[in-house]
């Protein structure tokens, strides 16, 4: 079992070139915390590979859009894409936890469901779904589960307006 | 509400139907599955009996239980389909508080933050302000000073020890003991006494920010600790003759919702429902944050799953909550109660009287708020209901590019199906209640 420690945020050194792996997958360190960088076709596999590891339970998925924000610091080899998605698992024996991001391009916003690996992804993908508008191929029942059913577009993406209510002080014409 | 942009790509490729329960013909199997969670494979025996178990459409019913239904705690909705009064299956449709928390918190400043989060669970606000508070630092990477370590502390296990008793009340409510739930609001109100006194309100406290927490401890705090701690081992060895030792009270809730260990790991849940199987986490001792390592305090685990014993873990953690407060009493350690770092901290008032400095910084950083480096961190919290986390992603500015919180009761919800699968409707209520799911939470 390699070292997973999320305690320990030494390893920081920029004189390191090979890039981090761990599981076969890029590794970096936010704060301490260990990240992941699977692509969309290592995803499902490293999911099996880490609930083997002890990552028994997925503690949180949800997504980002990076519409205005692409130049984030991600590791060599990994392309910028304008979603992602975040997951997060935990390790109750070694008391240690993973983050993965998953880069998911605008085109083509699909990633495999984490469903059949970890029941507890159900409505976590549901939420994603619903605010985001990424798919998750083989999700037993990918319907909206925050918004009304009929809603149209995705609220948390970036170019979806926020709702205003127009405030008319007396003797004033509405400003909007 | 307006939407400003088509229809997205992937409309076709999934299904946007409507959030009901598929017909019975399809399911049987595939759904014991999905509530027992995929991962935990059926046997073919187990297949095959799910297979019969299964019903023709005119024997069962299904009914709405919810959105208005006083057992629901709120705006909870539940489907169930019913065989006379056995439940089949159940599905909880939520989404009827939904109010955009998370895109709320995408347009306030970081020390605006706490004044939105706050409101989400809003029986224990003050351990949402934690998670995002503990997370904003983590960015920010700033430690904050002893003394408001443990004035956090303390108040998050006085909002545990009230959140508790207000289960206590809604949980008696349900199951028909009202004196109960006479009695746990009772107690609440000497809880929400004591954070009115330090924080000004008794919810949506907007007391721990980034950096600190907002104000000192008000002089005689320590007599409103005390009179507390004197006032409750009493009343709850009145709740415990009340209830623990009452055949009725027993009967209704023992053996009643069980859950596995296994079960509640691949749903992902947490906090004394997961603590009620036996399994032996707490975050506050397994991945200890503030000063918890410094803490001596007992992890109550049950051993059944049942709502019995997510009843009587609560009423147990009241005590283990009222052990930290005493300790935090003790070792309260003098100094700030929040960090001297210009960047964070407005500065104190009589300073902006004499200096023209320190009334534009004060200017600033309310209206700009303070910047925080690009990056992104998460960080949990056991809360009354389980790991509470905030996940926040950072661009340099002083709003957060985007900001999510882990509701454990979102989560916790989803075993609801499991849990009713084959009980009576009159356990359903019992059921719900021992989840104790706080709907602003859930539906953020």
């Amino acid at each position: 079992m390699t070292d997973v420690d999320a305690q320990d945020g030494e390893a920081d050194t920029p004189t390191e070139i090979a890039p981090e792996t761990l599981f076969g997958t890029l590794l970096t360190r936010s704060h301490g915390q260990l990240v992941l960088h699977p692509t969309r076709e290592e995803y499902a596999g490293l999911l099996a590979t880490l609930q083997a590891d002890g990552y028994h339970s997925i503690i949180d998925l949800c997504g980002v859009d990076y519409l205005t924000n692409f130049s984030r610091e991600l590791p060599p080899g990994i392309t910028p894409e304008r979603f992602e998605v975040v997951v997060n698992l935990i390790n109750h024996r070694e008391h240690s936890r993973l983050r993965l991001r998953v880069q998911i391009p605008e085109s083509d916003p699909v990633l495999p469901t984490a469903f059949g690996l970890y029941a507890g992804s159900e409505a976590m993908e549901r939420e994603t779904f619903d605010m985001f508008g990424i798919a998750f191929e083989g999700h037993p029942d990918l319907t909206r589960i925050l918004m009304p059913e009929d809603w149209i577009g995705h609220p948390l993406r970036k170019d979806y307006d926020i709702g205003r209510i127009p405030v008319q002080f007396k003797g004033a014409p509405a400003n909007r | 509400m307006t939407a400003t942009h088509e229809l997205p790509t992937n409309v076709n490729q999934t299904s946007e139907g409507a959030q009901e329960l598929t017909s019975a013909g399809v399911v049987a199997a595939g759904e014991r599955l999905r509530e027992l969670g995929a991962v935990l494979r059926l046997s073919e025996n187990d297949a095959l009996l799910a297979e019969r178990e299964q019903v023709s459409d005119d024997e069962t019913m299904i009914i709405n239980m919810g959105p208005q239904h006083p057992s629901t705690h709120g705006v909870l909705r539940l489907m169930l389909e019913l065989q006379g009064e056995t439940v089949l299956r159940c599905k909880p449709i939520i989404g009827y508080l939904h109010t955009g928390m998370e895109r709320t918190g995408e347009e306030l400043t970081y020390l605006q933050g706490p004044t939105n989060v706050t409101r989400m669970d809003y029986a224990a606000p003050l351990f949402t302000e934690l998670a995002f508070s503990l997370t904003v630092e983590k960015l920010l990477d700033i430690e904050v000073p002893e003394r408001a370590i443990w004035i956090r502390m303390l108040m998050t296990e006085m909002n545990r020890i009230s959140s508790h008793l207000l289960f206590m009340a809604t949980n008696g409510m349900d199951l028909g003991a009202v004196s109960m739930m006479l009695y746990g609001w009772r107690e609440r109100e000497e809880a929400l006494r004591f954070l009115q006194e330090v924080t000004g309100l008794r919810m949506n406290h907007n007391y721990i920010r980034p950096g600190g927490v907002a104000a000192d401890l008000p002089d005689g705090w320590r007599d409103g600790v005390l009179r507390l701690l004197d006032m409750l081992p009493p009343r709850l060895a009145e709740y415990d003759t009340l209830m623990n030792q009452q055949p009725i009270w027993r009967e209704r809730l023992q053996g009643v919702g069980a859950i596995t260990a296994e079960e509640c790991l691949a749903l992902g849940v947490t906090g004394p429902m997961l603590r009620s199987t036996g399994y032996d986490w707490d975050l506050r001792r397994d991945m200890p944050y503030l000063a918890f390592d410094q803490i001596e305090f007992d992890v109550v685990v049950g051993s059944f799953g049942d709502c019995f014993d997510r009843y009587a873990i609560r009423l147990a953690e009241i005590h283990e909550s009222m052990k930290i407060v005493r300790q935090c009493l003790e070792n309260m350690p003098k100094g700030d109660y929040r960090i001297q770092d210009k960047k964070v901290t407005p500065p104190p008032r009589a300073r902006i009287d004499e200096s023209m400095e320190a009334l534009i910084h004060h200017f600033k950083i309310f209206t700009e708020g303070f910047k925080v480096p690009e990056g992104e961190a998460y960080v949990a919290i056991e809360s009354p209901r389980g790991e509470l986390g905030c996940y926040i992603v950072s661009d340099g500015s002083s709003k957060p590019y985007r900001m999510h919180v882990r509701a454990p009761s979102f989560v916790n919800l989803q075993s609801l199906p499991h849990l009713m699968h084959g009980s009576l409707v009159a356990d359903a209520v019992a059921i719900i209640s021992s989840v104790d799911p706080i709907l602003g939470e859930v539906d953020r």
